[in-house]
């Protein structure tokens, strides 16, 4: 089984990243929040791989209990 | 209109002073109860079973019935009775909006007697099973008589029941509690029932309307009838349509219960013109749960009564009438004598495992149905969006997965494989059904009976290890696929080459089977040792 790759793979990232954010434009935060989870879903089927999905997952939620302020009072 | 039968209560002995101690006493004649005590008093086993009313399950309530149900039915001798008064069906759509997301098909390969499911009322099938049990004398059934008090002693177990003539004391080797998600013979016991509440009401209509819909399962999320929820169409018999609809945490069950609060809900699903009249109707909320141990020493729990789930899957009744199945046989050779107590431990491990099986797909579809978080709820959204264009999202969509049988894979009862297998038939798995040819019937599973069985491919077992196999005391009779007839062993012809290809069935493949017709070993050649070591296994004499 593979690992997840976290060295640079994507040939052109600032290309990628404005696709990104382009790919929200003109959207409520409802709707982007919709784009963003099936952009996850259609990546992650297309990754496919159960340990590598596991270990991105894992990437994704690391810190961010400690790091991200929350509105709780 | 259903009519309803009423069973008459009777005066029992022991109010007049005679004692009684039973082998079995099951408590409660619901599905799972009935199933139980028909399949131990089939075995010859005495059983008195007690019932608080007199009369079949008020309103429908339970209506999908499984492919592996009818199959032990079958066994039990009322299959042909359920099956045909039921409807058939194996399609299920998903909808998303007014839209076609998904649809699935539970039976999409031919060759097997019975089919993915029938829908049918459970005050039908419960009249189904009265009947049968009614014809077997050693079962008696006490209508409206009250277990009130349960005390478990080293060697039996004693019993208070109350009757509208007073209270009598009864006792029992074996209890088996099948009283339900309120039991109180749990209750009265104190034992635990722990688990997860959902946060979520439902309205269930079953209205009489004359309509030439198919007999699918429809599911539909947010459809323009009845935004935001959540809405499941099924047929059963006699025109009778079940409608459940998904009304949120904050509406008021007693409300929504009236007829001038549901009439619109049905009006705008069904449109203008349909002609329909309300049968019954209830709001129910629904939580996952079961209990730690379904064996609590001479007391085993069966059903709803050990565990709960949601309505989505059908696997409420299913399992616990797979409940009944794997508890009957154990508890007979318990009885005789041919096994240790410790077989009922096997009861709970492997039900216990199936229960969480249950559960873990349970809390799966309703985390879809009825998401907890709006990012939950945005994630499903996205599955239903993408559903409709892109196949794998299908899969991800979750409108109840449909009950199947339980794998046993880790019981304790089965032998490891030595062997090369290929195919699904591993041990634990329960026996695949085959179109054949023979004296007993036109399917494989007829023959199989409710004891052990060696299923063997081609003449490799001759009379005499056939005859050597069934003295072992347990008992266990040959069924030949193909090969040369012999005076030992009932043979079948596999007509369309399908049981070979279910169980890779190769000439000298042995499957040894379980009286629940679950596989328990197999090997690629007879081994007289290796099935007398298997036989011990499976009935925990080792």
């Amino acid at each position: 089984m593979a690992t997840l790759d976290t060295q640079a793979n994507i040939p052109a990232p600032d290309d990628f990243y404005e696709a990104l954010i382009g790919l929200h434009r003109d959207l409520s935060d409802a709707q982007s929040a919709l784009v963003n989870a099936k952009l996850i879903l259609l990546l992650a089927n297309h990754i496919g791989d159960p340990q590598v999905l596991r270990e991105a997952m894992a990437a994704a939620r690391e810190d961010v209990l400690v790091s991200v302020p929350t509105h709780a009072s | 209109m259903y009519q309803y039968p009423t069973y008459e209560y009777r005066r029992p002995p022991e109010l007049d002073g005679t004692s009684r101690h039973c082998p079995v006493v099951v408590v409660g004649a619901g599905p799972v109860g009935l199933t139980v005590a028909i399949d131990l008093a089939q075995r010859g086993i005495a059983v008195l079973l007690i019932d608080d009313d007199n009369t079949v399950s008020m309103g429908s309530r339970a209506i999908c019935y499984s492919k592996r149900t009818l199959e032990i039915l079958d066994r039990l001798g009322c299959g042909e009775t359920v099956a045909s008064k039921g409807v058939r069906w194996h399609v299920g759509k998903v909808y998303q909006g007014s839209e076609l997301a998904y649809q699935f098909d539970l039976l999409p390969d031919s060759g097997h007697r019975r089919p993915a499911f029938v829908n049918l009322q459970q005050y039908h099938f419960e009249e189904c099973l009265v009947r049968r049990a009614q014809d077997l004398p050693a079962l008696e059934i006490r209508w409206r008589q009250r277990v009130s008090e349960v005390t478990q002693q080293a060697d039996r177990v004693d019993l208070s029941v109350t009757t509208d003539d007073g209270e009598y004391a009864l006792s029992c080797d074996w209890l088996i509690a099948c009283d339900g998600a309120r039991s109180p013979v749990r209750q009265m016991l104190g034992l635990d029932f722990e688990g997860q509440v959902f946060r979520d009401r439902f309205l269930i209509a079953d209205i009489h309307m004359t309509s030439d819909f198919p007999a699918e399962r429809r599911f539909w999320f947010d459809p323009p009838f009845h935004p935001n929820q959540s809405v499941l169409l099924h047929r059963q018999p006699d025109d009778i349509w079940r409608v459940d609809f998904q009304l949120g945490w904050d509406a008021d069950p007693e409300l929504e219960k009236r007829a001038d609060r549901i009439m619109p809900r049905l009006r705008a699903m069904l449109g203008p013109d349909a002609r329909f009249e309300i049968e019954w109707a209830s709001v129910y909320t629904f939580s996952c749960r079961r209990m730690q141990k379904f064996r609590h020493g001479r007391l085993l729990f069966a059903g709803d009564s050990a565990h709960l789930v949601s309505p989505f899957g059908a696997r409420g009744a299913n399992s616990g009438i797979q409940d009944a199945d794997n508890l009957a046989w154990k508890l007979e050779l318990v009885l005789r004598g041919l096994a240790p107590e410790v077989l009922l431990d096997s009861y709970d491990s492997e039900r216990v495992a199936a229960a969480d099986e249950s559960l873990a797909n349970s809390t799966r579809a309703t985390d879809f149905i009825t998401p907890k978080s709006p990012v939950s709820r945005c994630f499903r959204d996205a599955v239903l969006a993408l559903a409709r264009r892109h196949p794998f999202a299908r899969g991800l969509v979750n409108s109840g997965r449909l009950s199947v049988p339980s794998v046993l894979a880790r019981s304790p009862l089965n032998t490891a494989d030595r062997d090369t297998f290929a195919g699904a038939m591993l041990p634990g798995t329960v026996a695949a059904d085959a179109p054949v040819e023979g004296e007993a019937g036109a399917w494989l599973l007829e023959y199989l009976g409710g004891g052990f069985v060696l299923l063997v491919f081609g003449d490799a077992v001759d009379d005499t290890a056939a005859r050597a196999v069934s003295e072992d005391p347990i008992g266990c009779r040959v069924v030949q696929v193909g090969g040369a007839q012999g005076a030992a062993r009932l043979r079948v012809r596999d007509v369309q080459g399908l049981a070979a290809a279910r169980y890779d069935g190769k000439a000298g493949t042995c499957y040894l089977l379980r009286p629940d017709q679950h596989v328990c070993a197999r090997w690629r050649a007879f081994d007289a040792d290796a099935v007398r070591a298997a036989l011990a296994c499976a009935t925990a004499q080792v």
